[in-house]
């Protein structure tokens, strides 16, 4: 049962298309991440919902009411920003405090909701300290115990963790993912990094140019992104045009690394003169060093190493191939270097192919 | 002891010499007086009720004007914090003019618009054929209070409105999310966040008013003294100077009171926020309640300027003003129709060359100072901050009354030199060339210094290829500054002129104690020109100003 609906969204901000029609609905309690690369629309579709912008045209219902044109402090909804925004001038209990104060509540209840919030996020004995003597993942926790406290049925997270380090970041994740989870709040959640999408959501939307591309969970969009945008947001490299030049059993398809060998797939999009596109995971490629004694594989490609970067458990390499760039890894060997050339065999079964646009 | 330490004798002397000896010698004057060492003086003032009137009176019209000048200059600085529209620069520019203004200038601009004789009046009384000026606010303190938040409201939209452009948007976004409409967000998280400026505001309004002289002196009539007024007529009038030392004294008290108050939440209102660039926090009126305020503004800041252009308006009007005899009179080289044995010319540079020479004095010992503060434990800097602000806060009345008695005598008479005059402007000057400068060294990255002298610029061409530039708007500010309350100074130069060093505002003074229409014009031909230098100085400085966070 979809708690929240948007149809056909629109916001043009001096004639940019921040969000440009956009539709989208989520259920009670799901926890939903609109990812996508900065300026792509998201923060504008938050301030849309929370009412700190009003849309061009397109409607927004939540719970069965119509959002638009309500004030903000009247929408029952809860954003927490991407610069946090806690008040200097008050302390973390007058921070946290804040909304419940705006509701009128007597100051005991008050004092009693505070102290519960603040034991959620694990934040008890900070209740007295000023906000500029909190470190950056004490800030984050915080707020977002400020941004639960009016209890909102609806809560808005925009990149609430993308000013923190990694190793911070990971753990305040699963904190935050569990926070949410015990309270049970319809959430938004937006962020631009794929690892930090896929800890949070139940489902994820992918955002670009103010266009929705793609929905549905983070296994889904694994299995088959829609386009090359998505594919590249989640992670994949080795995104390539391709034309099919001969359909049989195998599919054979000429690119600017050179021929590439595809098992058959029934997708139907696909037909010997269409120009798809196909991207292989990194695992899909196997490298080995080029040697007068080790003769190629006939389907293999010969590549020269262009970049080398050492991952701990293994290289990652951009390897030039033909007139394009293959990205594989091996584990660590003292000839795969800078400079020297390598065989690329590429797994048939590993190619995917896009239905949407490069 | 290194180059820079010994770099910061030379300001600690000239404030030695300058300003805490002749200080010294008015407390010695009162505490010390025919019959030895004693409180009598204080004594006097405090067992005679028309000079505990006068602190009162003092205290509690400064009061009532700073708050005046904030019910004007809050919704300015809000004008120009949040909106972006057509000709918000040269507005800008204009709205702080009033500041800049020499008072006698501004008294001048009151009484050509407000007096019996003023503009408001004679345009009513022809209008509806009455024989009475209907309005009649000339020595009253309405005139004052009206003269004061015109003189200071522009502080308080300096101040307020640069914090306000750069508040962080989402803090007040924020608020709304979590529930508070319009009226409970201005009042739980923007007037709290505002709080340090408003009140660093306020304090130096305060602190303006509290000393007020020329305003008082033209605009009050015998009936209102303040504290800088009573000093001066103790002074120069009634040569009672034990008791003018004493009145001194306690002005003074109040006024480092209110100083130490000013740097302390001056310092507070930039420390401590997430200040957010300008242009991510204006708009543009786009709906038809921001355009009516917009606009309704814009209305109101032109009407506060209305002094200044009734000034100019009453001198073409008034009979024998703008007329080639009175140009003859102001531009010839002849003396004889002067009352001072002293051409108009010839007044007019005394007051540049002075202004010229306060300039150079006020930025070397200003800029010295700035990078002592800059480096100061943050301890030390509150106190040090107020303590060279201390000669804003003495009237330049008491100033010129220390000049008297310290430096007419062995071993330092300066009585008979010019010098004597510039030396006091360029104490009231060089806090200006501070407050702008600080801002910017504040702000500075020390890296940015650092990072010269590993690329291996000595120290003096660090100074001079890296931080001047940096630094050079900031300068240029302080000086336009340091410029007009050189030829506006009108307190101490009453004091000490002599004859010929008499200076624009003060032959302005003269001129209006000379009965005769003839005199009033000449008093409006010299105030008009006044205006006009002073305000070409000024116009150029919203072109130079720092652009960054902070600002006087």
């Amino acid at each position: 049962m979809s708690i929240l609906t948007v149809t056909n969204l629109h916001k043009t901000y001096d004639s940019v298309h921040a969000v440009d029609d956009v539709s989208f609905s989520a259920d009670s309690g799901e926890l939903l991440c609109l990812l996508g690369p900065s300026g792509c629309g998201k923060s504008t579709m938050l301030r849309l919902l929370a009412g700190l912008d009003e849309p061009d045209s397109g409607t927004m219902t939540f719970e069965g009411r119509n959002l638009n044109g309500l004030a903000t402090q009247e929408r029952g909804v809860g954003l927490m920003f991407q610069d946090l925004a806690l008040f200097p001038h008050m302390d973390v209990f007058g921070n946290v405090a804040f909304g419940l104060r705006m509701q009128k509540l007597p100051s005991s209840e008050v004092s009693v909701k505070v102290h519960e919030l603040l034991d959620l996020v694990e934040m008890r004995s900070y209740a007295r300290r000023r906000v500029h003597e909190l470190s950056g993942g004490e800030r984050q926790r915080v707020a977002l115990a400020r941004s639960l406290a009016p209890a909102p049925k609806l809560l808005m997270l925009d990149e609430p963790l993308s000013s923190l380090d990694r190793v911070l970041r990971e753990g305040l994740q699963t904190q935050v993912r569990r926070v949410l989870e015990e309270i049970g709040v319809t959430s938004i959640y937006v962020t631009h990094d794929r690892d930090e999408a896929f800890t949070m959501a139940d489902r994820l939307i992918f955002m670009n140019q103010g266009h929705i591309i793609q929905t549905g969970t983070p296994e889904e969009a694994i299995a088959s992104p829609a386009d090359g945008f998505v594919a590249r947001t989640l992670g994949f490299k080795n995104v390539l045009k391709g034309t099919i030049s001969e359909s049989s059993e195998y599919l054979r398809i000429k690119s600017q690394i050179g021929t590439v060998i595809a098992t058959r797939t029934d997708d139907l999009f696909m037909s010997p003169s269409h120009e798809s596109i196909f991207l292989r995971p990194e695992d899909g490629i196997s490298v080995s060093v080029k040697e007068a004694s080790n003769k190629p594989a006939e389907d293999s490609f010969q590549g020269l190493i262009l970049e080398r970067v050492f991952r701990g458990n293994r290289y990652e390499l951009r390897v030039l191939v033909g007139d394009g760039e293959l990205y594989c890894h091996t584990l660590a060997s003292d000839r795969i270097r800078v400079g020297e050339y390598v065989y690329l065999t590429v797994d048939p079964n590993s190619i995917l192919f896009l239905s949407g646009q490069f | 002891m290194t180059a820079s330490r010994l770099l910061l004798l030379v300001p600690l002397a000239y404030l030695a010499i300058f300003f805490a000896y002749p200080l010294g010698s008015i407390l010695e004057r009162s505490l010390g007086g025919d019959s030895g060492f004693g409180f009598d003086p204080f004594r006097v003032l405090l067992s005679d009720s028309y000079y505990l009137e006068r602190i009162w009176f003092t205290i509690w019209q400064a009061v009532v004007s700073t708050l005046l000048t904030l019910a004007v200059g809050l919704p300015v600085a809000f004008l120009f914090a949040k909106y972006e529209f057509p000709g918000k620069t040269l507005l800008k520019a204009l709205s702080t003019l009033p500041f800049v203004m020499p008072t006698i200038v501004v008294a001048m601009g009151f009484t050509a618009l407000f007096g019996s004789q003023g503009i408001i009046n004679s345009v009513l009384m022809s209008t509806f054929g009455m024989d009475e000026p209907p309005v009649r606010i000339s020595n009253s303190l309405t005139i004052i209070f009206m003269a004061h938040a015109f003189y200071n409201y522009a502080i308080i939209v300096r101040i307020v409105s640069a914090l306000w452009s750069n508040l962080d948007p989402s803090l007040e976004e924020s608020a709304k999310v979590l529930g508070a409409g319009p009226i409970r967000t201005f009042y739980h998280v923007t007037l709290p966040m505002l709080l340090p400026a408003i009140i660093s505001g306020s304090l130096l309004a305060f602190a303006f008013s509290f000393t007020s002289f020329a305003v008082v002196l033209v605009l009050g009539g015998p009936e209102f003294a303040t504290l800088e007024v009573a000093i001066y007529e103790l002074t120069a009038k009634l040569f009672r100077l034990p008791l003018a030392g004493a009145l001194a004294i306690v002005q003074l008290g109040f006024t480092y009171l209110f100083l130490v108050l000013y740097a302390r939440f001056q310092e507070q209102s930039v420390v401590r926020m997430d200040l957010q660039p300008r242009a991510a926090t204006t708009r543009h009126a786009t709906r038809w309640k921001d355009k009516i305020f917009v606009f309704g503004m814009i209305l109101i800041l032109l009407a506060m300027l209305s002094p200044l252009i009734a000034l100019v308006v009453r001198w073409f009007t008034i009979e024998g003003g703008f007329s080639t005899t009175q140009m003859a009179n102001l531009f010839g080289s002849d003396s004889r129709g002067s009352y001072f044995h002293l051409s108009p010319v010839k007044i007019i540079w005394n007051s540049l060359r002075f202004a010229l020479t306060t300039v150079v004095i006020s930025l070397v010992i200003g800029t010295i100072i700035s990078y002592c503060i800059t480096n100061a434990r943050r301890k030390w800097r509150t106190y040090a901050d107020a303590l060279v602000m201390l000669p804003l806060g003495v009237s330049a009345v008491t100033l010129g009354f220390g000049y008297i008695i310290a430096l007419g005598r062995p071993p330092l008479d300066l009585r008979g030199s010019w010098l004597i005059l510039v030396i006091a402007h360029s104490l009231v000057a060089y806090p200006f060339v501070i407050r702008s400068l600080l801002p910017v060294l504040k702000g500075m990255n020390p890296n940015v210094r650092e990072g010269a002298a590993v690329l291996g610029a000595t120290p003096t061409k660090i100074f001079m290829r890296v931080e001047l530039p940096l630094i050079a708007p900031a300068l240029f500010v302080g000086a336009t500054f340091a410029f007009a309350v050189s030829m506006g100074e009108v307190g101490a130069s009453l004091i000490l002129v002599r004859a010929e060093f008499t200076t624009m505002p003060v032959a302005i003074f003269r001129f209006l104690g000379l009965p005769g229409a003839a005199n009033l014009s000449m008093a409006l031909g010299m105030s008009c020109l006044l205006m006009a230098v002073v305000s070409v100085g000024f116009i150029a400085i919203e072109r130079f100003r720092y652009k960054g966070v902070g600002g006087f």
